[in-house]
């Protein structure tokens, strides 16, 4: 065997994370089985259709700029990179009448740990997020567009090469598109390593050729992104959503979710269960029922903790977390954040101090270094957790733990410093006794020194 | 000196970006020298800003702020093993410990036939897919029990013809 046939042999084929028919009413997963991933497939599953209605290719009048975005905004999406931003109200804020170049950018740079979701997307239905981006650009007025891909996951940016090859063969990218005015180019750019590339303004620092050192914001890519060009960048799930919005109505997609969280979400579960996967649901299912359609919590164990939006979500405890629904709205009442979706499960047998040392050593490893809070905080969370963790942590550690969280937060460029402090303090908040536990109780209760 | 092949896929990555903005293509150029020649060296580095018209400088940035680019010579296979929380949570750690003894090199070493390096690494994106491990930048290896790994260390061996 050849060392490339070699490797081949371990690639995922997307059986137990995407195929395992246990979606509830999926839209961007849906019919998917592995081997449809290409146009052909795709525009049997009803793809490339909305494009269509959109440009007039039928026959039908054409949807005005105006009608597409009116659409989006009443379907209720809101953007699925984390921040849960809705995504017709920031298409509305990209100027119109600019008389320069304006850019769109698809984040498929996934790298927040416990998703995967958009890995999925980009290997089995490239095509949505193709026809996501026509549609955006379409609505903004935009003729060029990249998206962003994770350095790690090649073969994804491989394929989305030969899927925007695909698109440019039969008319959909390119100059006049299916006989309209307009016109829109598309190509792929992957990342090489760096977590921070996710957060929008390192990705466009990146893009431009540069380290991925995020900018200030405001401005907003909106008004200075790409090239210093309005720019609008979206995730790559938002882009997957927009065509099933168009064909079916903004209400439709609103209506299969809740009021003021539309459509489905895909939820990348992780960690303890017995079916780690993607899940498509519709936004609002109890957490108790993906839990179960991941198999439960794994060995027949007990649910101890759940990290519901990816590591810089913070951590809720079992009780709270089975009571919540899977929505952007009852996750932040619970205390926490529906993120990037990436609900990691914790059992009873997991060491919190643990499992906040490895965050911490992440978030100190991928912060950029521009922020002092950030760089000298993050490292100072580290060796905190860490000297606990190793049995020599002092009493007031928590105290000091608690209190450099609190200085990084709201004091840093991009919210990679938030990131790093919320788990901090939600597991100080939670489990603050396991943190005790490995105190030596021959150290003094009164220190205060760190 | 850039060889022709090499600067006919470094002219497919810089033509996605507008004329005056060629630095864009300096991420896919560098991944692509990496592929061919197993790491960035400083003649890279030089051949490259000259290439894309930016200080050397500014290349070699970008060389040392993305986690994947080799600063220096590695095994024929870099091995990165994902022990991030999710991964950690389904032996992840454990791939990492099993791949140390069984290559006999700590983690970050290389075995002395210059057949592995060792890494570990932050989250890939694949969590779902737990114990997951990057293959030279380029093949993810999912589901990676005991026993694949040993099949997996032991076919490249082979292939290699150094079973
Ligand atoms: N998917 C993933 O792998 C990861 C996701 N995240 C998520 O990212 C989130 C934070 O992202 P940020 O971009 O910092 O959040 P943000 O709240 O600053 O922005 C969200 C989006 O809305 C836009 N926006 C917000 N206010 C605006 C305004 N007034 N005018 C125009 N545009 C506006 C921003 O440009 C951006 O596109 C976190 O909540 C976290 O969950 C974090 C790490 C990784
Ligand atoms: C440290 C950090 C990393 C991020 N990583 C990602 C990412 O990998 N993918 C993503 O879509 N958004 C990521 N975001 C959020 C983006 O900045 C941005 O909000 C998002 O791409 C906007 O798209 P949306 O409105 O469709 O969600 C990250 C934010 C931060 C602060
Ligand atoms: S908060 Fe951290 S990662 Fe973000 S810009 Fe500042 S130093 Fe960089
Ligand atoms: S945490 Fe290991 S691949 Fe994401």
């Amino acid at each position: 065997m050849k060392p490339a046939q070699v490797l081949s042999q371990f690639q995922a084929a997307g059986l137990e994370t995407c195929f395992h028919g246990r979606h509830i009413d999926p839209q961007i997963y849906a019919d998917l089985d592995g081997s449809n991933w290409g146009i052909d497939a795709y525009i049997q599953r009803g793809g490339y259709q909305a494009v269509r209605t959109m440009l007039g290719a039928d026959g039908s009048a054409a949807l005005t700029p105006d009608q597409v975005i009116a659409t989006v905004k009443e379907s209720g999406l809101r953007g699925r990179g984390g921040a849960g931003f809705p995504t017709g109200l920031k298409w509305s804020f990209m100027p119109r009448q600019f008389p320069g170049q304006k850019y769109l950018v698809c984040n498929s740079d996934e790298g927040e740990p416990g998703t995967c979701k958009d890995r999925d997307i980009l290997m089995y239905n490239p095509h949505s997020v193709i026809e996501g981006m026509i549609i955006g650009a379409y609505a903004m007025g935009i003729s060029v567009g990249y998206n962003y891909i994770h350095g790690e996951i090649f073969k994804a940016y491989e394929r989305f090469e030969v899927a925007l090859e695909e698109a440019r063969r039969a008319g959909y990218l390119g100059s006049k598109l299916l006989g309209s005015d307009f016109s829109f180019e598309l190509y792929a750019h992957h990342g090489f390593g760096a977590y921070i590339c996710g957060e929008e303004t390192a990705l466009l620092e990146s893009l431009e050729g540069k380290k991925g050192q995020p900018r200030f914001k405001p401005p907003f890519p909106a008004s200075f992104g790409l090239y210093g060009k309005p720019t609008t960048i979206n995730n790559t799930e938002t882009f997957a959503a927009v065509p099933w919005i168009i064909r079916n109505g903004g209400a439709a997609y609103l209506a299969c979710g809740k009021p003021n969280n539309g459509g489905t979400k895909i939820y990348s579960v992780s960690g303890d269960v017995e079916l780690p996967g993607n899940y498509e649901v519709p936004m609002g299912t109890p957490f108790p029922k993906l839990l179960e359609l991941a198999g439960g919590v794994r060995k027949g164990r007990k649910l101890k903790a759940v990290i519901p939006g990816g590591s810089s979500s913070p951590v809720l405890p079992a009780s709270i977390m089975m009571e919540c629904t899977l929505d952007y709205d009852s996750i932040s009442k619970a205390g926490s954040m529906l993120g990037s979706g990436a609900v990691i499960v914790m059992d009873d047998s997991r060491c919190m101090v643990e499992s906040l040392k490895r965050l911490s050593y992440f978030y100190m490893h991928e912060s950029c270094g521009q922020c002092t809070p950030c760089r000298e905080g993050t490292g100072w969370l580290w060796r905190l957790v860490d000297r606990i963790h190793r049995g020599e942590g002092r009493w007031a550690d928590m105290d000091v733990l608690d209190d450099v969280a609190a200085n990084i937060m709201g004091r840093t460029i991009c919210a990679l410093g938030d990131a790093a402090a919320m788990p901090v303090r939600a597991m100080l908040k939670h489990f603050r006794h396991e943190f005790e536990a490995m105190i030596p109780k021959t150290n003094p209760r009164t220190s205060a020194s760190a | 000196m850039i060889s022709e092949t090499t600067l006919a896929r470094f002219e497919r990555e810089v033509a996605k970006y507008p004329a005056e903005q060629r630095q864009s293509a300096v991420m896919a150029c560098m991944a692509i020298v990496q592929q061919e020649q197993g790491f960035i060296s400083e003649e890279s580095e030089a051949e490259l800003a000259a290439y894309l018209g930016m200080p050397q400088i500014a290349v070699h940035e970008v060389t040392t702020f993305y986690n994947m680019y080799n600063q220096a010579p590695v095994g024929k296979y870099k091995l990165n093993v994902c022990t991030n929380l999710p991964c950690l949570l389904r032996d992840g750690g454990k791939a990492l410990e099993y791949l140390e003894k069984k290559l006999g090199i700590p983690m970050g070493g290389t075995t002395s036939d210059g057949m592995f390096t060792l890494q570990q690494c932050e989250c890939l994106g694949a969590c779902a897919d737990a114990p997951v491990i990057l293959v030279n930048d380029r093949s993810m290896c999912s589901f990676m029990s005991d026993d694949k790994l040993d099949q997996l260390v032991d076919s490249l061996r082979s292939a290699e013809g150094q079973a």
